[in-house]
């Protein structure tokens, strides 16, 4: 990104000159992305749809990106802008890795896209924000760790689990019920899914499993294996088995009182 | 630079040439082959840190002999290209014949330049296609010239000697332990026409595959993979040489 700022600085997300406006710019924004952590890894889920006000201006957008082989980003806000400076991420990393000769540590990583999130501040403030979650496996620590970023960069690690977008409340707090410390991969894939559809049941900007058009929230673990993204197959699996018992509970599974 | 007596241009360009030739001679040689798989590149090289192999871009690998601080900024200058040039327009748009040419470029002009030195460097780089038709290898000597290059090549040390060996007994096809094993072979070639032993701590090994599955398609080849391979006899398939277990 250095580099870039000296030689072609317009190439830059944050430095694109925008007209004055008046109002709020109408574009697609709204989501929930959810990440929980388990022995042995990490797992970064996101919602498929775009609103545009009251209108659905995509059923199947994709809001989780592998940032290189051992993290990921999940964005909420404003599409265009994020999927830029997520490519804009993604080839720091990569550039980084390939000059060095070796990768940057997790810590390194989240501190890099605190930076390009702070430097997208003046367009935050005229309505076209970009707020990420970081997921990754370190490698070091041999465990998996998330990050939530707020408007201006500011990052803070999560422990457990941490959600984000507009239905990010609803997700939260149906994962404060459902979580445990000792999930197996499965059962944190189906965590993650079972919050995405708390989320899109209260929020309407975030989209819930589309079982017609076989649209499925993107669910990526990341463990000492690298980053993998689970194909339609194993996402179906989940969102059908999840439906199954909504039919019967609505509100999903039942917490214990005390 | 400067001289008290008057020096002709052609004699201080071949003063210059006859420079830079000596510096890269005094350096280990390396070889890049073509196999059934991609393109592998084998150097001797005692470091663990310092590479003369690596990788530019999703199809683009970098080697080099000669002067390492000298080359180590013409690889930065490549990975800094390419990846400015991909996010620019777009991955499929980096070739290595771009590349080479930038290289050329830079190189020409600091061998026809009178105030630096020339740099002691011979380059080659390199790309993997979908088929071995689509392969591409270039040659990048001191002075800025392109060589376009096809099976095999060898710069640096006895470049020359390690070049005939090379022509003589390279096959189009080979599985990667024949070429590994034939690699190693020419580089143990003294100049005296003897061969000596390169133990498998000492070689860099790298490859451009492009079965993998992945986007990025250099991989370094160390530990127990390499010591696999070079016992492997030449009738293995290419198959046996990729582990499973090894990631990037």
């Amino acid at each position: 990104m250095d580099f870039l700022s000296e030689h072609q600085p317009e190439m830059l997300p944050g430095k694109r000159q925008l007209p004055p406006t008046q109002g709020v710019i109408e574009a697609p924004h709204g989501t929930t992305i959810v990440a929980v952590t388990f022995p042995g890894g990490v797992v970064l889920a996101g919602d498929r749809r775009a609103t545009m006000g009251n209108v659905i201006a995509q059923r199947d957008i994709e809001k989780v990106f592998p940032a290189d082989e051992y993290s990921a980003v999940g964005i909420a806000g404003t599409a265009g802008l994020a999927v830029e400076m997520v490519k804009l991420f993604q080839l720091e990393l990569e550039h980084f890795e390939k000059v060095e000769g070796a990768t940057l540590s997790l810590e390194g990583k989240a501190n890099r896209l605190s930076t390009m999130i702070r430097s997208n501040l003046g367009m935050a403030m005229q309505g076209l924000a970009v707020v990420p979650l970081f997921a990754g496996y370190d490698v070091d620590r041999e465990r998996g760790r998330i990050f939530s970023y707020d408007v201006t960069g500011g990052r803070s690690e999560e422990h457990g689990f941490a959600a984000t977008g507009s239905g990010s409340v609803f997700a939260r707090g149906a994962m404060k019920k459902l979580y445990r410390k000792d999930l197996a991969e499965a059962e944190a894939t189906t965590l993650v899914v079972q919050a995405l559809y708390d989320a899109a049941d209260d929020d309407s900007a975030t989209g819930g499993p589309d079982v017609a058009r076989r649209i499925y929230p993107i669910v990526t673990v990341i463990t000492e294996d690298g980053f993998r993204r689970l194909d339609d197959e194993e996402s179906s699996g989940i969102a059908r088995a999840i439906l199954e018992r909504r039919l019967e509970q609505p509100d999903g599974p039942r917490a214990a009182l005390l | 630079m400067s001289t008290p007596f008057y020096v002709s241009p052609q004699q201080a360009m071949a003063d210059r040439a006859e420079y830079a030739r000596k510096g890269i001679a005094r350096g280990r040689s390396l070889v890049v082959l073509q196999y059934a798989d991609g393109i592998v590149f084998v150097g001797e090289n005692p470091s663990r840190a310092l590479h003369k192999f690596s990788e530019i871009y999703d199809r683009i690998g970098f080697a080099a002999a000669g002067k390492y601080n000298e080359y180590e900024n013409l690889r930065i200058g490549g990975v800094r290209y390419a990846d400015l040039r991909g996010y620019t327009y777009d991955r499929d748009d980096v070739t290595a014949r771009g590349l080479a040419n930038v290289y050329a470029q830079t190189l020409g002009t600091i061998f026809s330049s009178a105030a630096e030195k020339p740099y002691e460097v011979e380059l080659v780089v390199a790309e993997v296609g979908d088929t071995p038709e689509g392969d591409q290898i270039y040659r990048l000597p001191h002075d800025g010239s392109i060589v376009d290059e096809h099976g095999s090549v060898a710069v640096g040390g006895n470049a020359e000697q390690i070049s005939t060996y090379l022509d003589q007994r390279h096959e189009d096809g080979m599985s990667l332990a024949e070429a590994l094993k034939l690699a190693v072979q020419s580089l143990s070639r003294e100049a005296n026409g003897g061969e000596r032993e390169i133990p498998a701590e000492r070689l860099e090994v790298a490859i451009l595959d492009r079965t993998r599955p992945q986007q990025r398609k250099f991989k370094r080849i160390v530990g127990r993979q390499l010591a696999r391979l070079l016992e492997a006899d030449g009738a293995s398939t290419a198959t046996e040489a990729e582990d499973p277990e090894d990631d990037e």
